[in-house]
């Protein structure tokens, strides 16, 4: 029989434990309303943003031209995987997930016999990645001093990604980051940035013709660079929001169950009482009996 | 024909302005240029500089930096990489951006990148530097 006084440590601890992970969740929920919010007002520009690129991009075609962030360098052989995970913990499988769609994409590709490089965003990722895929690591970028994301620190990693797409040491580059779709919905996902995929659905109004000032070729050299800007911002965003997500779904769980453990603990410890009271009164009785 | 255009201004962090504008006079990378409505479709880089909005609420000012202008006959985007109205700029915001540009000029010259990305960069900092100027007269 579990001692008393055991089962009621037992018990204050797991409602210690209840406290910490309600006020986790609390922090994730305020925290998810602000990444959310980042995210909306984000969406406009990668929205029109992406409606000027397909529109320069149908004008300037498929040609020989095309600069190589647009139409690749011709090849598919060296890949770059670009993790993106949270700096911490504790917020179910967001982490996981990604990783692991990463993982498979990356053994896909080494099947096909292409060279993978990988670069990860988030300490998370890193340790995950780093356990079958440490010799094909080429950098890490640490935000974790970074509080709130700005479009500065998605600069910042594009800068990167550019810099060695033009020293040419890789050919694709692959986005993985989990895309948000609600609090307990969260979707790992890829999305390939260079060569840029420019959806060329002419859904709305085609041929509006426009004109370029200064021209093409000059617009899309300048344009391109940011659109990798753009889309590891958004991605930047949508993680931060999943990653909250995540956080407040996992929580929420791990404060129910405490809450299940803290009712089961209750009644053992209610019967071990009323069994202790009951033995001590047999004792008293049958001492009183014997005499 | 209409006498105002859909006008939005939006960066990368968050959307600006979303208004109907008469007339807006954009720091094109060729030159300023004012669109009214019914102007023919463009598309233009920006260089860094003031973005001025004429409405019936009366004239608003942004300083842009960086980004481009996507002009139709009814409407017009501003996809800015930076905008602040020009009531929020201060000195330190316009020093902490030519020291950003001058940052970027340095490194470009340092890496020995080819000329234009350089003389790109020195226009950078030239154009900063005569904001700054612009602004605080």
């Amino acid at each position: 029989m579990p001692n008393l006084k055991d089962l009621k440590t037992r018990i204050a601890s797991v409602k210690s434990t209840r406290k910490i992970t309600k006020a986790m969740q609390m922090v994730a929920a305020a925290k998810l309303r602000r990444a959310q919010e980042a995210a909306e007002e984000s969406r406009p520009y990668t929205e029109r943003f992406n409606a000027v690129m397909a529109a320069l991009a149908a004008s300037v075609g498929d040609s020989e031209g095309a600069p190589k962030l647009l139409g690749g360098t011709g090849s598919d052989q060296v890949h770059l995987l670009i993790v993106m995970t949270a700096e911490r913990g504790l917020c179910g499988g967001f982490n996981a997930n990604i990783a692991k769609l990463a993982k498979q994409h990356a053994a896909d590709l080494r099947a096909r016999g292409k060279t993978v490089k990988v670069l990860t965003v988030g300490k998370k990722g890193r340790d995950a990645m780093k356990r079958e895929w440490s010799d094909s690591f080429v950098g890490h970028v640490d935000l974790g001093a970074v509080k709130r994301v700005g479009y500065k620190d998605a600069q910042g990693i594009a800068q990167q990604v550019l810099n060695r797409f033009d020293a040419g040491e890789f050919d694709v580059a692959t986005i993985f980051f989990s895309e948000f779709v609600n609090v307990v919905t969260q979707n790992p996902t890829a999305r390939q940035i260079i060569p840029a995929r420019v959806e060329t659905d002419s859904g709305d109004a085609p041929g509006t013709v426009y004109d370029f000032e200064p021209d093409e070729e000059a617009i899309l050299a300048e344009l391109l660079p940011r659109g990798v800007a753009t889309a590891i911002f958004s991605a930047l965003l949508e993680n931060g929001a999943s990653e909250q997500g995540a956080r407040m779904s996992a929580m929420d769980n791990a404060t129910r169950n405490a809450g299940e453990m803290i009712d089961k603990l209750t009644i053992e410890f209610n019967r071990s009482r009323q069994a202790v009271i009951t033995n001590e009164l047999i004792e008293i009785i049958s001492g009183a009996e014997a005499l | 024909m209409a006498d105002t255009l859909q006008f939005d201004l939006v960066s990368p962090e968050r959307s600006l302005a979303s208004l109907a504008a008469s007339a807006v006079l954009i720091p094109g990378a060729e030159g300023d240029m004012t669109v009214m409505p019914d102007h023919a479709p463009v598309i233009t880089t920006l260089r860094p500089g003031v973005l001025r909005v004429e409405s019936s609420e009366g004239t608003a000012e942004y300083v842009v930096t960086g980004g481009f202008a996507e002009i139709r006959a009814e409407a017009t985007s501003v996809l800015a990489e930076k905008a602040i109205p020009l009531g929020e700029m201060t000195r330190a915001h316009v020093d902490e951006m030519i020291a950003e540009a001058r940052e970027a000029h340095e490194a470009a010259k340092a890496s020995g990148a080819p000329h234009n990305i350089v003389d790109d960069a020195a226009k950078l900092l030239a154009d900063m530097a005569a904001l700054g100027d612009h602004i605080t007269v």
